[in-house]
């Protein structure tokens, strides 16, 4: 009877949900520079592909040193018009571009989803939103600098060299363009490889809203194009997101040349959950920490510190909230997970797994729901009897690969967490509202996110410690990177 | 005959003590007559590692006691400073060609840009740091935390002033110090950890070295325990070393742009946007429910 096998709950599924692809996508897409879209000086073409199905989207302009020279040129030209205009008239650009992207967010979540591989709920509710909101959070900021720099006259830095990495493509182009813009600084922004396509169609946004030309300019690339914008004498700043390993070379390109600098780079970030907390919300906590993006994030909380006397219970609700997690098409609106972004990505992310088995963690997968054939999946999982010497317990795997470690007191907890090069984030979950500002205040992390993890937001500022990088994005803090101060 | 003067035996400040160089090596300091003045610490490598261990030990206390306190100690290290004027004052004209006045003028800056770094220890977290209106039912707020051990490479001139500029700075945010002072007036660097001594100022969070700067950098630069780097009037090869080196550990490096008559203006000093290099940011969300 229907009835008694609706009792086993697992039979149940949600029907496929997928959202339309309906959008139109061109071919060869070409370099923007001096608001204009043109064809590369170097001639040279990369595919981008859809990583859930493998299946090649467009053809993406490479920009070689000529067309890199061309942007800045362009960035450079549009400086003094730009940082002369009224903060109030730079401010109403970005509104205009806020309101646009929220009037085109649809179609960002969707081209965000194929070109990237995160789930459309995702793109749809986090990215996108967000993404409007810093455009128009900085905007207001744009003719009230001299507020938040108090007797210190700001005025901008001048041409900002801007290079984002593939997890949160477009986000991370509002989060460099915004707040640079609003102090009045022209930009040339590289998107990453494998995710160029929503900054160009963002490209399209600022024609549409008259952004003066040259203001933002946008090249195509890989790694190399990357490398000739930064080492180009006519930048004055640059502003990176993405790995430590490069944070560091750019930090040795740029020394002695008076350059400014901000890195964003990565993390192994602790989450620490004592026994007095609230198991199920933190449950929660560990699952956004972890499997968000598929572990695609800087600051995601790879680290787990359990308070031994809950070890057990944690694992055990764990572990079913893992079986519940849906993998596969990243477009429909029920996918938890969806691809990984690149095949190179799945390849390091399958040799840390390996990695952990190999020296002698517990390997727990248990969600092994079927996987689309074609595209990049990892199923999430998570390790136990994780030493802190084992390399899945101290290097970034950008993927959702937890490892989970306990401890005793909150001094071995907050000493343990701090046991890092990285000091980008950390979650705390207790009930105890001053072990909770104590453990916070002695975390060595830019961002402590308390009784919750993962939540971004325009003003709130962002960055970390030690060797996850400098500067802050977001907030009031993040105008810094971008203005120059007088009388110091 | 007139009393021959009893002159003093110049010495570093590590860890609370007044040491000599364990190179054994010696630097002599001419005046401004040609006559030999003294023979300062040519500090080595493993001073200044030893600097920096004794700087880490004591970091944790120094950051954790209250701001109020850590005023009080700043301000009577300027009390003594105010003290030893007379002093300071001849120290600097000693390689300098200093009139009276404009000696003591150095040292009154001096004093007066410790109590204003004084004044900042329990404020610049006001004007740095702020609580954030996020669109959501979260209380979050941005607080600023000082990064641990700081290597302050005092400007050639104003040996004193351009010293307690680049010093208070990071020190009233509660990071703790390491200053190399002046390469050709390192007078007013050798006799301040008597000032420190004399003042509260808890063993190991100040300790000077003198000796050649250069010899540094490189090891400056590498030291991993170091978090952060504040000097003025650097040369581009030197900078380029120091931020080369510093990529490693990813080492928090400022360069100042103070000079001449920039180092006695008071607002400009003891900038609040002077210590902001030396804090790092912490942003704490929490939920906001019931």
């Amino acid at each position: 009877m229907t009835i008694a096998t609706q009792t086993n709950a697992t039979e149940w599924d949600y029907s496929p949900a997928p959202d339309t692809t309906k959008i139109t996508i061109e071919q060869k897409n070409k370099l923007f520079i001096g608001g204009k879209f043109v064809s590369p000086k170097s001639r040279s073409w990369f595919p981008t592909i859809n990583p859930a199905t493998e299946k090649k989207l467009a053809d993406i302009a490479c920009a070689g040193k000529v067309d890199v020279h061309s942007a800045v040129s362009a960035a450079k030209s549009a400086l003094p018009k730009w940082s002369r205009l009224s903060g109030t008239e730079r401010a109403k650009y970005l509104y205009r571009i806020a309101r646009r992207i929220q009037e085109r967010a649809r179609e960002f979540a969707i081209l965000e989803t194929m070109d990237g591989g995160k789930p459309i709920k995702e793109s749809r509710d986090v990215d996108i939103p967000l993404v409007a909101q810093h455009f128009f959070y900085y905007a207001g900021w744009a003719d009230k600098l001299a507020y938040a720099f108090p007797g210190a006259a700001p005025t901008p830095v001048g041409v900002c060299a801007q290079i984002i990495p593939w997890n949160f493509p477009l986000l991370m182009a509002s989060w460099k363009l915004a707040p640079a813009l609003a102090c009045g600084n022209t930009c040339i922004l590289k998107p990453a490889e494998t995710t160029s396509l929503t900054a160009l169609r963002l490209a399209e946004v600022f024609q549409e809203v008259g952004l003066p030309d040259g203001v933002v300019n946008i090249i195509t690339g890989k790694g190399d194009t990357g490398r000739f914008l930064a080492e180009h004498p006519a930048v004055n700043k640059v502003a990176f997101t993405g790995s430590t390993e490069v944070g560091k070379l750019l930090m040795r390109q740029t020394a002695g040349t008076g350059k400014k600098l901000t890195l964003e780079l990565g993390g192994k970030s602790a989450n620490i959950i004592f026994a007095d907390a609230a198991i199920d919300q933190a449950v929660e906590g560990i699952v956004s920490g972890i499997y968000f993006n598929q572990g695609h994030v800087c600051c995601a909380g790879s680290r787990l510190f359990v308070e031994e006397p809950i070890l057990e219970e944690v694992i055990h609700k764990l572990t079913r909230r893992l079986s519940t997690l849906r993998v596969g098409d990243p477009l429909d609106k029920n996918t938890d997970l969806g691809a990984v972004n690149s095949k190179e990505q799945l390849k390091t992310v399958e040799r840390y797994i390996r990695c952990g088995v190999a020296e002698g963690a517990e390997l727990h997968q248990t969600n092994t729901g079927e996987l689309p054939a074609k595209g990049y999946w990892c199923n999430p999982c998570f390790f136990t009897d994780v030493q802190p010497s084992h390399t899945i317990a101290r290097e970034e795997i950008f993927g959702p690969v937890l490892s989970i470690m306990t401890f005793r007191t909150p001094e071995e907890a907050i000493s343990r967490a701090n046991n890092s090069p990285y000091g980008l984030a950390a979650g705390v979950w207790t009930d105890k509202g001053a072990k909770i500002f104590e453990v916070a205040k002695k975390l060595d992390a830019g961002i402590v996110w308390c009784n919750t993890y993962n939540k971004f937001d325009a003003a709130s500022p962002f960055g970390g410690f030690k060797e996850s990088g400098f500067g802050r994005e977001g907030g009031m803090q993040g105008l810094r990177p971008y203005v120059r101060l007088g009388g110091v | 005959m007139a009393r021959l003067t009893v002159a003093k035996t110049y010495k570093m400040y590590i860890g609370g003590k007044f040491a000599r160089t364990e190179s054994g090596r010696s630097i002599a300091i001419k005046n401004l007559q040609g006559d030999v003045a003294a023979h300062i610490c040519h500090g080595s490598r493993k001073d200044f590692r030893g600097a920096v261990e004794c700087a880490t030990d004591a970091f944790p206390s120094w950051t954790n006691i209250t701001g109020y306190l850590r005023g009080q100690i700043l301000y009577r290290m300027a009390e003594m400073l105010e003290g030893r004027r007379d002093e300071f004052a001849s120290a600097i004209q000693t390689t300098q060609k200093m009139t009276v006045t404009a000696a003591r003028k150095e040292v009154d800056a001096s004093v007066d840009c410790l109590v204003q770094f004084a004044g900042w220890t329990d404020k610049f977290q006001q004007v740095l740091g702020c609580a954030n209106p996020v669109a959501g039912a979260y209380y979050n707020f941005t607080v600023p935390q000082a990064q641990g051990v700081v290597v302050v490479i005092a400007p050639q001139t104003p040996s004193l002033l351009g010293l307690i500029a680049l010093l208070g700075a990071p020190l009233c945010a509660g990071n703790t110090v390491i200053a190399i002072g002046s390469d050709i007036n390192p007078l007013p660097a050798a006799i301040l950890g008597e000032v420190c001594q004399t003042s509260d100022i808890p063993t190991g969070v100040i300790n000077v070295l003198t000796g050649s700067q250069a010899e540094l950098y490189e090891h400056i630069a590498s030291h991993r325990q170091v978090a952060g780097i504040y000097s003025a009037s650097l040369a581009k090869k030197h900078r380029v070393v120091i931020e080369q080196g510093a990529a490693d550990s990813m080492k928090r490096v400022r360069f100042s742009t103070l000079d001449n008559e920039a180092w006695y203006d008071g607002n400009a000093t003891a900038s609040p946007w002077n210590i902001e290099p030396f804090v790092e940011m912490k942003t704490i969300w929490h939920p906001s429910a019931c």
